[in-house]
């Protein structure tokens, strides 16, 4: 369903997506993980055909960038920021993108009662709470029935109730048989919707992987983010990854989990290694995923495992 | 493609594999168009405009019938030639901004992305949105102008009426070459505070500026009349008040040795040749506009 194929987007000399290839089955799901700045909006954003790109990306055999209308009919997108006419009402909204895809008004408020939002149509946009704009966002991408739902980071704005309710919506979509890809920061979603995980970093892709193959402990892992002397951080990586942690980087240092209890064991791993540490922040913990209990641990960084790096694409 | 499967959501078909649900070129640019007509009918600039520019004109009409002894001598022919002022500073002014809020406004509130995430393409949505725009304009204009109409028909007959439907053709070529100016200094703008700073930059200069440089350019390196004129109708705005005052049956000997000279060496089709101007104004910034969006590619 979805090809991609070395995509490179560059912003003047920085890389923000690195020669990255995938492919993506029809009915398949697929998370984009990784840290702020690891490429994975503007991998969507290529994947659309809203930037221009080296490579090549193609949705059910449309290009993404010479046929961009034909492969986006076949894309329902959620952006990261809500971005709608504030003063339109919500009826009217939603009717117009119903018309940019050839659709009917009733196929409008079919959709609007698919996500719980029959009955707000004389809403303006900015009068709606976060969560009603998440779902007409969610209802916009609907309307056309499109087989492909793509969605960056689609409950980054939302509190846990709201959040639960995208999962929920789009745990009902991936079982219609929807193909999904989104970026997200959360392993609980990651882990009740993907079936398989591209992990970016700086964006390259590092690993393409099941989400029990990213958290495969069922212990709970303590974040820690390391910043190196020197900012040595692409040797540190190196020293902790071939120790078995995974490592990830994004230009903001270098992040690492371990178990809660061997907090110091990346600290003493570099040390030995003449690779000196001037800063470090504990972050989240991650608790067992048996316990799917992630709801409220939001983490802004990386994908854990106690695995070696050696699997990388 | 066609629909392979079908499931149940929250009680409702889902198709898995539904059809691209893309539309055609056209039906994307009215949709484009109808919702930017829209928008501009319910926003504060657009009834700002309408109302102040119907209140000028209806003063414009008053004044001009009490010149002529409110006996309506040639009462829309007078009315013309007061309101080509009127509408050589309002009418550019209202255009420019409108467009060059329109695609760096969109970008700015973030909205220009999601549009380009939907099935349409970059040229649907810029003419979609000049069509719409252009349209809000000339209505808000025609409000203006038909108001003017209805009082100088009551107090005054149908005399002079050609030359200000003329007005109103040419007044709607201006807003239109206008708003393509607009919207190229929009699509070169990433920010709508911006585009509103050069749009008015242009308004400033087109307005005042450039018949100044053309008064010190004569001066200083001594014009021939026809280097004059070619220069003059360069901008849109002396085109346009040429091709007004043409349209009335006026001699351009108003305009010194330079409208002589026009009326002299051209004839009947200066007429033409000045509304070519104005097409020219309409379609190059417009063209260059659309290049650069799609181009350019990105938000």
């Amino acid at each position: 369903m979805i090809h991609a194929k070395q995509v490179v987007k560059k912003f003047g000399s920085m890389r923000a997506v690195d020669d990255v290839s995938f492919e993506l089955g029809a009915s398949e799901s697929l998370a984009l993980w990784g840290s702020n700045g690891a490429g994975k909006t503007t991998l969507i954003r290529c994947l659309l055909g809203i930037f221009p790109f080296a490579g090549q990306a193609t949705i059910n055999g449309h290009d993404a960038q010479q046929s961009g209308k034909l492969a986006r009919a076949l894309v329902g997108y959620v952006p990261q920021e809500l971005s709608f006419h504030d003063d339109a009402r919500l009826g009217r909204s939603i009717q117009f993108f119903a018309k940019l895809r050839g659709k009917r008004k009733t196929d409008a408020t079919r959709v609007l009662e698919m996500v719980d939002l029959q009955g707000h149509e004389s809403k303006r946009v900015r009068d709606l709470s976060g969560g009603m704009k998440q779902r007409l966002a969610l209802a916009i991408a609907l309307i056309a029935d499109p087989p492909v739902i793509m969605l960056d980071e689609p409950t980054s704005n939302l509190d846990a109730s709201g959040r639960q309710e995208v999962v929920d919506t789009l745990s009902r979509l991936r079982e219609t048989g929807k193909t999904l890809l989104f970026a997200s920061h959360r392993p609980d979603e990651v882990h009740t919707l993907a079936s398989r995980v591209l992990v970016l970093e700086r964006g390259k892709l590092v690993r393409d992987v099941t989400p029990k193959e990213l958290w495969p402990t069922h212990r709970s892992l303590q974040t820690i983010r390391l910043h190196t002397n020197e900012d040595n951080d692409d040797q540190a990586a190196s020293v902790l990854r071939q120790a078995g942690l995974t490592v990830n980087l994004n230009g903001h240092g270098l992040c690492v989990s371990v178990p809660h209890n061997r907090k110091g064991e990346p600290m003493t791993l570099l040390a030995q290694a003449s690779i000196g540490v001037r800063d470090f922040e504990i972050l989240e913990e991650l608790k067992p995923i048996e316990s799917h209990d992630f709801a409220d641990c939001p983490i802004d960084t990386l994908a854990t495992s106690n695995q070696s790096h050696g699997d990388q694409p | 493609m066609t629909t392979l499967s079908t499931d149940q959501f929250h009680g409702h078909e889902i198709q898995t594999h539904a059809g691209p649900g893309h539309t055609s070129r056209m039906y994307c640019t009215i949709a484009f168009a109808k919702r930017e007509f829209f928008d501009a009918l319910s926003s504060r600039w657009f009834l700002l405009y309408t109302v102040a520019f119907s209140v000028l004109s209806i003063g414009v009409s008053y004044m001009s019938l009490a010149g002529s002894g409110s006996q309506g001598f040639a009462g829309f022919g007078r009315t013309t030639a007061g309101l080509l002022n009127l509408i050589m500073l309002v009418v550019p002014l209202m255009a420019l901004i409108a467009g060059a809020g329109s695609i760096a406004g969109e970008r700015e509130r973030g909205t220009l992305l999601y549009l380009l995430a939907q099935p349409i393409t970059r040229t649907e949505l810029l003419i979609g949105k000049y069509i719409g725009l252009g349209i809000a304009i000339c209505c808000s204009m025609g409000i203006g102008f038909g108001l003017s109409a209805a009082v100088l028909a009551f107090n005054a007959g149908g005399v002079g009426l050609g030359s200000f439907s003329m007005l109103i053709v040419f007044t709607c070529m201006l807003a239109l070459a206008m708003l393509s100016l607009g919207m190229l200094l929009s699509v070169l703008s990433r920010r709508s505070g911006i585009a509103t700073g050069l749009g008015l930059f242009s308004w400033l200069t087109l307005v005042f500026l450039s018949d100044l440089g053309l008064m010190a350019g004569t001066v200083l390196f001594k014009l021939r009349v026809q280097e004059v004129f070619a220069i003059a109708i360069i901008n849109p705005l002396q085109a346009f008040k040429m091709g007004v005052i043409v349209n009335m049956n006026a001699s351009l000997d108003v305009l010194g040795p330079v409208g002589s000279y026009a009326s002299r060496t051209f004839g009947d089709s200066l007429s033409w040749i000045l509304a070519l101007t104005l097409v020219g104004w309409i379609v190059f910034p417009l063209g260059l506009a659309l290049i650069l969006f799609c181009k350019r590619g990105g938000i």
